[in-house]
C-alpha cells in the first residue's frame, strides 16, 4: 500500500503538511513535512504534491543497508544509519528529509494522516501499482 | 514563550535601515488577542496623530492571530493595517494565501514598517535573517510578474507579496497581491507600501510554533476538518465559491448595475459562478489549510489578450461586471487580471471606472481629459480607464484618488452618484432594498466594505425572491423575518454581524467556514484552548470585537478633524433615487429612515448623537 497524489482535485492548502508534522513530531511546522506541496503558477495553474510511494530507491542507494522494507513501508534503522545522506540524493521525489538538529534522514512512514485530513481527496492510499 | 504565538515583533525602520526584534508584548496578547486586535491597538498607540498617510512616519502593520498557522481550517488569514490614504482614518485589509503563516513560521507574529527606504527596495526574510534589498529591477513591473521573478530568484518556497505600478504611483485604491491571485485590496494599503519605496516582501519560515496541547490539537483539528466535510455547504458552496451568490443577489435585486444606478441585470447567468466553471476554470485554488477553496484559477480569452487569472470572485463579478455592464465572463476575468497586474483593488477599481463612465456619459468628463471615447460595457474603454488611473494621466489623476475626491474635481453634483462611505468605494451589494446592509456599510470603520457586516439575507428574508438564501449562507441565520425594506429591528442584527465577522480577523483565521458552511463557534473555542492553553468563550471574543470597534471609532475622530455623523451617510443616489427597474423597482431608503437608523445605532453602541462614544462607553471598555 502506498500514497498516490491526484492533481485534479488538490487546491494547495497544505493541510497534509500540517498534520504530518503535528502527528509525527508533535510540532506545527509544515517545512518539516514528509511531503511537499508545489503550486505551478501562473502557468499551467496546477498543484503538485511530492509523496513517498515507497519505491525503495533510498534503500537501494543506502551503503549501510539501513533502510528496510517492513509491512509495506521502507523504514530507516537509526542504529545502522551512518548519516551519509546518500538516500536524500537518491530519492526521486525529494521527500527524504534531513533533520536539521542531528543531520539524520527521515521519511514517510505511511501513517496516512495526510490521506485522512485532505479535504479534497487528493491523497489516496492504495495497493502499490494499482 | 507564549503558546500559539511565534513570540516576536519585527520592527523595520526603513529610513535608518534599522531592524529590531522584540518580544511580543504580553499586553497585546492579553488585551487584544491578535490580528485585527493587534493592529487596532498598535495603530492607535503608535501612529503619530494626524500623520499624512504617505509620510514615512505612518506605520504599516502586518499581524497574525493566535490560531494562524495551526492545524485548523483556513488558518492563513493575514491582517494588514495603516492609516488609510482613501479615508484618512483607520484602515485595514486582509488576505488569505500563504504569506502570513510563513511570517509566523519565521518567528514573527507582527511586522511593523516605519519610514521610507532610500531606494526602491524589497524586504527579504528567511527565519532570523532580515534584509532590505534593492528592487530597482522590479520597479514598474506588474504584481504577478514580480512574484514570478522573485520566486525564480529566491526559490519557490518563498512567499511573496507585491505591489503593482498603481501602488508605486500612490493610487488610493492600490492593493497588495500575493500567491498569483490573492489580494489585500482595500483602503489603499498597497499605496502606503509604495510610499515607503517597498515593492515586495519575501518570506520563508521554517520554525515551529509552540502549542499548549499538541495531541489535543491533532485530535481537535482533525475533528474540525471532518465537521466541515459533513456540512451540506461543503459540497454545495465550494464548487463556485463566492461567485455562487451572483444569481441570488440579482434575483433579490442587490446586484450593483451601471454604477449602482440599478440593482438588477438581465445577463447574470452569463457572468455567474456556473459561467466561471464552464468557461474559465483550470483548478480550485485554496488558501493555507482551507478545506473549502473559494479561489477558481482559470484562463481568460479576449480580443485584447489572454490571461491566467484567479477569479473573478463575487465582488469582482459585480463591480467590474454588471456595475460596468460587462456581460462576458472572459472579459470580466481579463479585467480582473489587468487590475491584479496594475495592483488595483477590483472593488474600488470597478466602482471608480463605473463612476467615470457615468460622468463621461453625462458629459461631465471631456473626451480630451479621458483620452478616448469610452462607454459602459466596452472592454477597451475600461482597460483604458484602469491604465490612466494607474499612470495618473488626464482625468485618471483625479480618479486615482477615488470617487469621493474625483467627484470634487468633476463637480456638477457628481458626488450624488459617487458611491462610497468615508471615501471608500461601496462593494458588491446594492442596498436600497436592504436597510440592515445599508447601515452596515454606513457605519463600517474603514468605509463601505462588506467584510465588517453582511446581513443581506436578513434584509430580504420573506421576499418572494429570497429563495434558498439559508442554503447559501448558513450562518447569521434568518431567525428574524423582515419584510421588504423594513428597517425596524435591524440594529441588533447589524451589531451582531459587525462583532462576529471581525472576530475571525482577531483570531487570524478565515470566517467563511463559519459564514458559508456553518461551522459552529464551539470549535474555535476548543481550538483556542488546545493551542494557547487559555479558555475563551465566543461571547468574550465578541465583547473584544466591540471594544475594537469603539477604539477604531476613536481613531477616526482623532485623525479626521470634522469626523462624525456626516461621515456615516450613504451617497445621495441611495436615499434620493428610487431603483428604476428589477425586483426592487421603486425602492429606496429615505433620508429620514437613514437618520432614524443612525440614531438607533448610536444609542445601541453607547455613542452620542454625532457618533462619538460617550464617557460611560469608553469607561466600560477601558478606553477612557
Amino acid at each position: 500500500m502506498t500514497l498516490r497524489f491526484e492533481n485534479e482535485t488538490c487546491s494547495g492548502c497544505k493541510a497534509c503538511q500540517l498534520v504530518c508534522t503535528l502527528h509525527n513530531f508533535k510540532e506545527i511546522n509544515p517545512s518539516k513535512a514528509m511531503l511537499n506541496v508545489h503550486g505551478r503558477f501562473p502557468a499551467p495553474g496546477k498543484y503538485h504534491v511530492d509523496v513517498c510511494n515507497q519505491c525503495g530507491e533510498c534503500a537501494e542507494a543506502c551503503p549501510a543497508e539501513a533502510i528496510k522494507f517492513k509491512d509495506g513501508t521502507y523504514i530507516i534503522d537509526y542504529d545502522i544509519c551512518i548519516e551519509c545522506l546518500i538516500c536524500v540524493d537518491a530519492c526521486p521525489t525529494n521527500v527524504m528529509k534531513v533533520n536539521k538538529e542531528d543531520n539524520t534522514p527521515y521519511k514517510c512512514n505511511n501513517c496516512r494522516q495526510c490521506v485522512e485530513i485532505c479535504p479534497r481527496d487528493a491523497l489516496i492510499f492504495e495497493q502499490k501499482g494499482a | 514563550m507564549i503558546y500559539g504565538y511565534a513570540g516576536t515583533t519585527l520592527r523595520i525602520d526603513l529610513t535608518d535601515e534599522k531592524i529590531v526584534k522584540e518580544p511580543l508584548k504580553q499586553e497585546w496578547v492579553d488585551g487584544y488577542i491578535g490580528g485585527r486586535g493587534f493592529t487596532a491597538k498598535i495603530l492607535f498607540d503608535e501612529n503619530p496623530p494626524e500623520v499624512d498617510p504617505y509620510e514615512g512616519d505612518n506605520i504599516f502593520i502586518i499581524a497574525m492571530g493566535p490560531l494562524s498557522g495551526h492545524l485548523l481550517p483556513a488558518s492563513g488569514k493575514t491582517h494588514f493595517c495603516t492609516k488609510s490614504p482613501a479615508t484618512g482614518g483607520y484602515g485595514d485589509s486582509n488576505m488569505g494565501g500563504h504569506f502570513g503563516v510563513n511570517m509566523k513560521y519565521a518567528g514573527y507574529d507582527v511586522m511593523i514598517l516605519k519610514g521610507k527606504a532610500k531606494q526602491q527596495s524589497y524586504i527579504f526574510i528567511e527565519d532570523d535573517n532580515v534584509e532590505i534589498r534593492p528592487a530597482q529591477q522590479y520597479w514598474g513591473k506588474g504584481s504577478t510578474q514580480v512574484e514570478e521573478e522573485l520566486k525564480k530568484e529566491l526559490g519557490e518556497d518563498f512567499q511573496i507579496l507585491t505591489i503593482g505600478p498603481a501602488g508605486e504611483n500612490l493610487v488610493k485604491f492600490a492593493c497588495i497581491s500575493h500567491d498569483f491571485g490573492r489580494q489585500a485590496g482595500r483602503i489603499g494599503i498597497g499605496a502606503v507600501l509604495g510610499s515607503k519605496n517597498i515593492k515586495a516582501i519575501a518570506v520563508k519560515g521554517t520554525k515551529s510554533i509552540p502549542v499548549f496541547d499538541p495531541a489535543g490539537l491533532l485530535q481537535k483539528g482533525k475533528e474540525t476538518y471532518a465537521a466541515c466535510r459533513a456540512k451540506p455547504g461543503f459540497t454545495a458552496w465550494t464548487p463556485q465559491g463566492t461567485a455562487g451568490i451572483t444569481d441570488w443577489c440579482n434575483n433579490v435585486g442587490a446586484l450593483p448595475t451601471r454604477n449602482f444606478k440599478t440593482s438588477y441585470c438581465d445577463y447574470a447567468d452569463k457572468i455567474n459562478g456556473q459561467a466561471i466553471l464552464k468557461e474559465l476554470k483550470i483548478t480550485d485554488k485554496g488558501c493555507f489549510a482551507c478545506p473549502i477553496p473559494c479561489g477558481k484559477y482559470g484562463f481568460a480569452k479576449t480580443k485584447l489578450g489572454n490571461a491566467y487569472v484567479e477569479g473573478p470572485e463575487y465582488e469582482t463579478l459585480s463591480l467590474l461586471g454588471s456595475n460596468c455592464e460587462v456581460k462576458d465572463i472572459h472579459e470580466i476575468a481579463y479585467l480582473n487580471y489587468i487590475c491584479d497586474e496594475l495592483g488595483l483593488d477590483t472593488c474600488s477599481g470597478g466602482a471608480v471606472v463605473s463612476f467615470a463612465l457615468e460622468c463621461y456619459e453625462k458629459g461631465l468628463i471631456s473626451k480630451e481629459d479621458m483620452g478616448m471615447d469610452v462607454k459602459f460595457g466596452d472592454l477597451e474603454s475600461i482597460v483604458h480607464i484602469l491604465k490612466i488611473i494607474t499612470e495618473r494621466k488626464g482625468i485618471g489623476n483625479a480618479l486615482a484618488d477615488g470617487v469621493k475626491a474625483a467627484a470634487e474635481v468633476v463637480g456638477n453634483d457628481s458626488d450624488k452618484f459617487a458611491i462610497h462611505v468615508k471615501g471608500l468605494e461601496w462593494t458588491g451589494y446594492e442596498s436600497r432594498n436592504a436597510p440592515g446592509m445599508m447601515l452596515g456599510y454606513m457605519t463600517a470603520d474603514i468605509g463601505a466594505h462588506h467584510g465588517r457586516c453582511w446581513v443581506l439575507g436578513n434584509d430580504v428574508a420573506g421576499s418572494a425572491d429570497a429563495g434558498n438564501v439559508t442554503d447559501l449562507i448558513t450562518s447569521e441565520q434568518n431567525t428574524t423575518t423582515l419584510s421588504k425594506a423594513k428597517h425596524e429591528h435591524v440594529v441588533p442584527i447589524v451589531l451582531k454581524s459587525q462583532h462576529t465577522r471581525p472576530a475571525f480577523d482577531i483570531l487570524g483565521t478565515c470566517r467563511l467556514q463559519y459564514m458559508e458552511i456553518g461551522l459552529e463557534t464551539d470549535y474555535y473555542e476548543d481550538l483556542f484552548y488546545t493551542i494557547t492553553g487559555k479558555k475563551i468563550k465566543w461571547d468574550e471574543l465578541l465583547k473584544l470585537s466591540e471594544k475594537i470597534w469603539t477604539l477604531n471609532r476613536m481613531y477616526n475622530f482623532r485623525e479626521i478633524s470634522d469626523f462624525g455623523r456626516k461621515y456615516d451617510y450613504p451617497p445621495a443616489r441611495f436615499y434620493e433615487e428610487p431603483i428604476p427597474d428589477g425586483p426592487n423597482k421603486g425602492h429606496f431608503i429615505a433620508l429620514d429612515v437613514i437618520e432614524q437608523m443612525l440614531d438607533e445605532y448610536y444609542s445601541a453602541r453607547g455613542w452620542d448623537n454625532n457618533g462619538y462614544p460617550t464617557e460611560e462607553t469608553l469607561i466600560n471598555f477601558g478606553l477612557a
